[in-house]
């Protein structure tokens, strides 16, 4: 005779099989998890690992998921820090090389102006010759271009080199970066913190502390930024807790981080090609993984250009609760191989929400419902289409 | 109204005030105040948990540069979750786990726990409303139970299709030509003794040999070239004719179709593909296939292939036409076969791939990844009688392949070395090989090679073992029902 059982009670006996029924009761309790429990997290069984992050998930956005209408600008790949993972960089003068006049990012903003994006993603190299001007110039001719669009600018080692062009503290250039148009920091560039991994595959670039002392100023001048890690090169399991633990910490102090973006590093074109990657299973595990570890950071990206539609479904059921969005001209990524396409149809992203079993949000930024499948929450602004 | 918190699965717990511990999160759920912003042009107040309490105030947030609101860690952490996961009235909640339906999932997914077999209803249940990581679960589950031995196999095989004449007509292959087509091909034996040579130098097991319906090319032809093939490329298993072309052949000679498989298999014929079932449900053969070998004609011909000691493979192709109980349909009928003959080796399911087809029209877009993954797990849940479930890495890449393995495939398929030999002009490559030992490997599992029955033919498992011949494959199924039908 079967006994019934609670379902509460299966998942338990299913944590327990997998050896982690004392983290799960923890998470169950909203306890913190220590560190050693993200270790083990990386070794315990995907599914259990992934149920459990589900549960986070699902407790914290229930069945939504998130995407939005955006745009990459590029501005330039000319970039000094000769970071070995990356194979978007060019030296000044190497072919290939490139920079964008202001004039030339605001024609990029013009030329999607028939379509509903809401957002412009703006990152790239660290130019050694670009002034401080060029900067706020650049801000203020996206904002100029399509006045509602938000701007979300510059990487903390971007404003790093930015406040040094100024040579004056980040503090005091927020102010002036805001009033040209800035209106949140992506999450870009923070790699892995631990100085080992620093010193060893990106060293003339800014190490974890600044990138989180940058992180905190930023949100000290009343911005919201996102997180990210770039997963799966020479770094330890080890150096990926701490990792997200550092970041829980800042979190816990400022509450700016919106979204945590784990990168999977992409190894074609880079120095480090020998190094094969995140596979897909890695992919969903550090998801998981992240959803557990980060408890204070409201949302978890599936980057679906970089981690393609099938882990990014099925990272809706394993963690995620975003997966970024249409994209136009993505190209950190496909320099290094990606084979997505460099951009989606909105409807596209409605669709693998909808067949991942989650309701489809579209959001702006700052996470306001611009539309969404569930008509509880989704006010239908005039003049917005449907999916 | 605080509501009183339970725990994440209904069960009332003790209300407890926040602890203001970093960890904790707000027992009172934020909660968005209007759900009509536009009338007002007021800002919402939290349409989203992540913004909650943490917005900028104006669209020139410089201005103020004031921080924001709360630097508690709980404020970026409230939530539109309610305390308990499935209070009525909750804001926010997952259907899976709360919907009308999830008692009744659960109690399905406790039985496949408990090693039972699912009813149609079930399977249904499952395929319209369990969340796709419950689906991922219950199918690893099984695939571990059949296979605790932590390995993946695949078999080193290529496609070979003699000919692309066809008469069937169906409006999703975008392969076939009409007789006396322009781009209509008969391979001749030199160029097919040709492309097994590159087979055999790569040390390969089975030749997937399927083609169009052409009206001319009969048994004896066929049977010629099997015997031919079998003579010369005696390590190499003839994995041919699925069950449509077997009835094609029944149909222009006009004789028995037991009469064709015996001649057939006395010819060389190995292992028969389960290409050609689509969906096993008249009402949509009727729409994409009308003139295709029917769901029980299909069915009669796999019945007939395992009495006379073959083994066969079964597949379905889906996201066109078709409803979910229909899938389900599909997977019953291949079930109830399998129960009478345990003929079957295995199953595979890929989505139509609509692009270019003849009557692309009818056709709704190419399915997404999510759906392939939701009906791969169902069909390892639901056909507790298949031993071997493979991946479609061929229609869903390699990155799809490789969480397939986890969510109930234990194959890889074939290595399929056509596409290579196309897209290389002629050269053979084995990185595919590489790469998909290496989505396996990363995945945890050990690659082995195989051979047309499933059994193991790789030098780093030692002797072979499992079955090496379609006789030790049919002693180990078919046989024992009906032994006397064993060829010599």
């Amino acid at each position: 005779m079967t006994v019934a059982t609670s379902p509460a009670d299966r998942l338990m006996r299913r944590m327990a099989r997998a050896g982690i029924d004392d983290i799960a009761h923890k998470v169950l309790a909203r306890e913190r998890l220590s560190i050693e429990d993200g270790v083990r997290l990386y070794a315990a069984d995907l599914h259990a690992v992934g149920e459990l992050a589900n549960v986070v998930r699902e407790r914290l956005h229930g069945d939504l998921a998130y995407f939005n209408v955006n745009q990459h600008v590029n501005y330039t790949n000319v970039c000094n820090k000769l970071c070995r993972f990356c194979a978007f960089q060019r030296l000044p003068n190497q072919a290939g090389a490139y920079v964008m006049t202001p004039e030339d990012a605001a024609r990029k903003i013009t030329e999607q102006l028939e379509h509903p994006v809401t957002e412009v993603h703006m990152v790239a190299g660290i130019h050694p010759k670009l002034e401080y001007a060029y900067y706020l110039d650049l801000l203020r001719a996206v904002k100029r271009a399509r006045p509602s669009i938000h701007i979300k600018a510059f990487t903390m080692v971007e404003l790093d080199q930015i406040a040094k062009k100024a040579k004056k503290p980040l503090k005091d250039v927020l102010p002036e970066l805001i009033a040209a148009g800035l209106d949140s920091v992506p999450g870009g560039g923070a790699e892995v913190f631990a100085d080992r991994v620093h010193r060893l595959s990106y060293h003339l670039k800014i190490s974890g502390e600044q990138w989180l002392a940058i992180a905190r100023t930023v949100h000290e001048a009343g911005l919201r930024s996102n997180c990210t890690m770039l997963h799966g090169h020479i770094e330890t399991i080890e150096e990926r807790v701490d990792h997200l633990d550092r970041l829980r910490r800042l979190q816990d102090e400022t509450g700016g981080f919106q979204t945590y973006i784990p990168l999977s590093f992409h190894p074609d074109n880079s120095e480090m090609a020998d190094v094969p990657g995140p596979t897909a299973l890695d992919e969903l595990r550090e998801i998981a993984v992240a959803r557990l570890m980060l408890d204070n950071i409201p949302h978890v990206k599936a980057y679906w250009i970089l981690m393609d539609v099938p882990v990014a479904q099925t990272a809706l059921s394993f963690g995620a609760d975003d997966v970024d969005g249409t994209v136009v001209e993505e190209k950190i990524y496909h320099e290094a191989g990606a084979t997505t396409p460099q951009r989606v149809q909105r409807g596209e992203l409605v669709r693998w929400i909808r067949d991942a079993g989650r309701v489809p949000v579209e959001r702006d930024t700052l996470y306001n419902v611009i539309w969404s499948d569930d008509e509880s929450l989704a006010p239908v602004v005039a003049g917005r289409h449907r999916a | 109204m605080l509501q009183v918190p339970s725990s994440d699965f209904g069960q009332p717990v003790a209300p407890s005030a926040p602890t203001g511990e970093p960890a904790s999160v707000p027992d009172e759920p934020a909660r968005r105040e209007s759900a009509s912003p536009g009338a007002s042009g007021a800002r919402r107040e939290s349409a989203s948990p992540g913004a909650s309490g943490a917005r900028r105030e104006s669209a020139s947030p410089g201005a103020s540069g004031a921080r924001r609101e709360s630097a508690s860690p709980g404020a970026s952490g409230a939530r539109r979750e309610s305390a308990s996961r499935c209070a009525s009235g909750a804001r926010r909640e997952s259907a899976s786990r709360c919907g009308p339906h999830a008692a009744e999932v659960e109690r399905a997914a406790g039985r496949v726990e408990d090693g039972q077999r699912l009813t149609p209803a079930e399977g249904l249940l499952l395929h319209d409303h369990a969340d796709l990581a419950t689906l991922g679960r219950l199918a690893d589950l099984v695939r571990m139970r059949k296979h605790p031995e932590a390995r993946v196999t695949y078999i080193v095989d290529r496609n070979l299709n003699p000919t692309n004449v066809c008469i069937t007509d169906c409006g999703f292959c975008a392969f076939y030509r009409r007789p006396k087509h322009a781009e209509s091909y008969v391979l001749s034996r030199d160029e097919i003794h040709r492309k097994m040579d590159e087979l055999a130098a790569l040390d390969g097991r089975q030749v997937l040999m399927q083609g169009g319906h052409h009206p001319y090319l009969k048994s004896d032809w066929w049977c010629e070239l099997l015997a031919d093939l079998r003579a010369r490329y005696p390590a190499i298993n003839l994995h041919a004719l699925s069950a449509p072309e077997i009835d094609h052949l029944s149909r222009i000679e006009k004789r028995p179709v037991e009469l064709v498989i015996q001649d057939l298999v006395a010819a060389g014929l190995g292992s028969v593909p389960g290409a050609g079932a689509e969906i096993l449900v008249e009402r949509v053969r009727q729409i994409i296939a009308p003139k295709k070998t029917s769901t029980d004609r299909w069915l009669d011909v796999h019945r007939k292939v395992h009495e006379a000691g073959l083994r066969s493979s079964a597949t379905m192709m889906f996201a066109h036409v078709e409803t979910g109980a229909e899938r389900v349909e599909h997977l019953e009928r291949l079930r109830a076969l399998q129960d009478e003959t345990t003929g079957f080796t295995a199953f595979a399911c890929w989505t139509m791939q609509p692009d270019g087809v003849p009557e692309q029209s009818l056709y709704p877009e190419r399915a997404t990844p999510g759906t392939y993954l939701r009906v791969q797990a169902l069909s390892r849940i639901y056909l507790d009688n298949f031993d071997n479930i493979q991946t479609s890495y061929v229609t869903q890449g390699l990155k799809m392949a490789q969480i397939t393995l986890r969510f109930g495939c234990n194959d890889f398929g074939g290595t399929m070395m056509e596409e290579n030999v196309v897209s290389a002009a002629g050269c053979m490559n084995l990185s595919p090989i590489e790469a998909i030992e290496r989505q396996i490997e990363r995945a945890g599992f050990a690659p082995r090679r195989r051979n047309s029955w499933y059994g193991i033919v790789d030098e780093r498992e030692g002797a072979p073992s499992g079955p090496q011949s379609r006789e030790e494959a049919a002693t180990h199924a078919a046989a024992r029902s009906r032994p006397q039908r064993l060829p010599a």
